[in-house]
């Protein structure tokens, strides 16, 4: 850098000239080091911590995008807890995040314990179970899955085959939620591979000394297997919950941006969607941006807390 | 042992021999049972995707409802009206929006979280764990505590409707998850290399672009086909900031095609949906190594 050259030309006179130079030096790295920062640093304060803040204040006033904000206290708080949509958003996306996340995350890790073995075309059938989770979110599969999911289509079919009664999934509240669960469910691939990895790292001989112990597969699975894998599951855990905090493209094509019918497909963020940017409702939108920032960091702090009782690392784990 | 005359290590031989097949058998036979049972799974998993490329070449009469895969007398003629466009831009003005917004991704990713990692990775200043931590802290932050001011910002200063407010982000590393894989991936990097080359006068300039940067690129590829795939499947940016049909990228073209034909044009809809996919699964062909081992060693979602 032409800068720290200069900076290192400049002789500074000094009793301890080694020292002088250490903090010279020092000055230019910390010099250095903003200049490679700027961009994350710029983009941190100006869309991120500032928009932070920006909401924050927001969440305390009224404002519709027009007129200026008006301070209004705890008010967009308050009138939360009473409005029925915001409560409705909330239980579904806690119904969601509970059912869904779980059901995911063991069908990914049945599917990594089935395909860690030593037979031939792993590789090919990881990727393949893979797939889903790269397209699932996108608008595409939406369109898919409501088409699969409406009356009269093929999950009909084969539900009436099980003696199911027709009348699609589409429409019917009771059902939005399963069919929601299952097309996370069918994201599974992302974890998995992730598991897969985890077991990779499984030292064999464990399952050797078990052997010889007497073990049998499910105590091996129980002693071995799940303490071994559970820095893996923290993360698959962590990663999904708040992630599916987060369904916003498939809750909004599924439901023609509604959250219908009848409020059972309103997700958090599709109703945060709509009070902000369709009512214009910045303020209220902004104080259910906030709650759900402390939801999600209250759980991150949660799951952290409660790591040391059950997840174990040994030696180098990232 | 009423074969007398047999010695008793021919005997060994043979029962050794016999215990080898049925070894080799046994595990013959679970071999075929696993890739049975694999196959079995992976079907039903990937159904739905082949459904939407089969139904695509259907007849829409022939859609809803019809579990068959197998198009009764394929055509083309549902991906003629997709491309055909809505409201008068043609389907490739949509594709041609998707791809800058996904290259511009790339290329702004890639430049800014790259020189942002060195900082974090490769020089020591002052404050530096306190920018990490925070760095760290926003990597799980629900992006919807942002959107409100960013748009009030950018509705502000006259840039809705543009781009800029879809690719600023990406140009100044606001996703912290590519910055945060590129400082894991350099803190790998043998330090000697950039030692030997302060020694020898290198700044860090020169230690970035002609060191790091070449070595650099398994973490940049990774980055960029996620930068890709991620910015080509993005609803809620394009939603909020692209109001001109004419500027629309595929999903939320996508979306108003399904409003527009609800009269339930499944043929054209599933076609539509097919040809928005077609680069991720381009990507996804040419790159599953890559894909993969991303998820497997960064935790990187699909």
């Amino acid at each position: 850098m032409a800068l720290t050259e200069k900076m290192t030309g400049s002789g500074v006179r000094s009793a301890a000239p080694a020292v002088a130079a250490r903090r010279r030096r020092r000055a230019a790295e910390t010099r250095a080091g903003y200049a490679f920062l700027t961009p994350w640093l710029l983009g941190f304060v100006l869309l991120t911590a500032g928009p932070m803040l920006a909401s924050l204040y927001l969440s305390f006033t009224s404002y519709n995008l027009f007129a200026s904000p008006k301070w209004v206290g705890l008010a967009n708080f308050q009138l939360l807890l009473q409005d029925p949509r915001f409560v409705q958003s909330a239980k579904i996306t806690a119904t969601y995040v509970l059912l869904g996340t779980p059901i995911k995350l063991i069908s990914a890790l049945a599917v990594a314990i089935l395909l860690n073995n030593s037979h031939r075309g792993k590789g090919l059938y990881r990727s393949a179970f893979y797939g889903p989770s790269l397209i699932g979110a996108s608008v595409s599969i939406a369109i898919v899955w409501k088409a699969m999911f409406i009356d009269h289509g093929i999950v009909d079919q084969i539900g009436q085959f099980f003696g199911m009664s027709p009348g699609g999934w589409v429409g019917n509240p009771a059902m939005t939620m399963p069919m929601f669960i299952l097309l996370t469910v069918w994201q599974f691939g992302a974890p998995m591979v992730i598991f897969l990895a985890g077991l990779k790292q499984v030292p064999l001989e464990l399952y050797e000394a078990a052997s010889v112990d007497g073990a049998g597969p499910i105590r091996k699975f129980l002693k071995i297997t799940l303490p071994m894998l559970s820095p893996v599951l923290f993360f698959n855990l962590l990663l999904e919950t708040i992630h599916a905090f987060q369904i916003f493209a498939s809750a909004f094509i599924i439901s023609g941006g509604t959250g219908g019918p009848a409020g059972s497909t309103l997700f958090y963020t599709l109703y945060l969607y709509i009070r902000g940017f369709q009512d214009f409702r910045m303020g209220y939108a902004s104080a259910m941006a906030w709650v759900l920032v402390l939801v999600v960091g209250i759980i991150t702090l949660l799951f952290f807390k409660s790591s040391k009782f059950w997840v174990h690392y040994s030696g180098e784990t990232k | 042992m009423t074969t007398a005359g047999v010695s008793p290590s021919s005997v060994t031989q043979a029962s050794s021999a016999l215990l080898r097949r049925r070894h080799h058998n046994s595990k013959r036979i679970k071999s075929v049972l696993f890739h049975t049972f694999v196959v079995a799974v992976l079907v039903v998993v990937l159904y739905p995707a082949l459904w939407m490329l089969m139904s695509s070449l259907k007849p829409t009469a022939d859609i809803v409802g019809n579990v068959s895969l197998w198009p009764k007398g394929a055509s083309l003629d549902n991906f003629a009206k997709a491309l055909h466009g809505i409201g008068g831009v043609s389907f490739w003005t949509f594709f041609r929006n998707s791809m800058i917004l996904a290259v511009g991704s790339v290329v702004g990713i890639a430049l800014s979280a790259s020189v942002s990692a060195y900082a974090f990775a490769r020089i020591q200043f002052a404050g530096r764990s306190v920018w990490f931590a925070l760095m760290i802290g926003s990597l799980l932050l629900p992006i919807h505590v942002v959107i409100i001011p960013q748009y009030i910002i950018f509705n502000n200063i006259g840039l809705v409707n543009t781009f800029v407010p879809l690719l600023l982000g990406k140009f100044l590393a606001a996703e912290a998850f590519f910055v945060f894989l590129m400082v894991q991936f350099m803190r790998n990097l043998p330090r000697e290399l950039d030692e030997a080359a302060r020694i020898d006068g290198a700044g860090h300039v020169r230690i970035f672009t002609s060191i790091m940067l070449p070595l650099m690129k398994p973490a940049l590829v990774t980055s960029a086909i996620f930068a890709f795939i991620w910015s080509w499947n993005d609803f809620l940016g394009p939603l909020l900031y692209l109001k001109d049909p004419s500027l629309y990228s595929l999903p939320i073209a996508l979306r108003l095609f399904v409003d527009q034909t609800s009269t339930s044009d499944y043929g054209a809809q599933m076609a539509m949906a097919v040809l928005a996919l077609i680069p991720v699964l381009l990507f996804f062909l040419v790159f599953q190594r890559y894909l993969v081992e991303g998820v497997a060693t960064q935790g990187l979602k699909g």
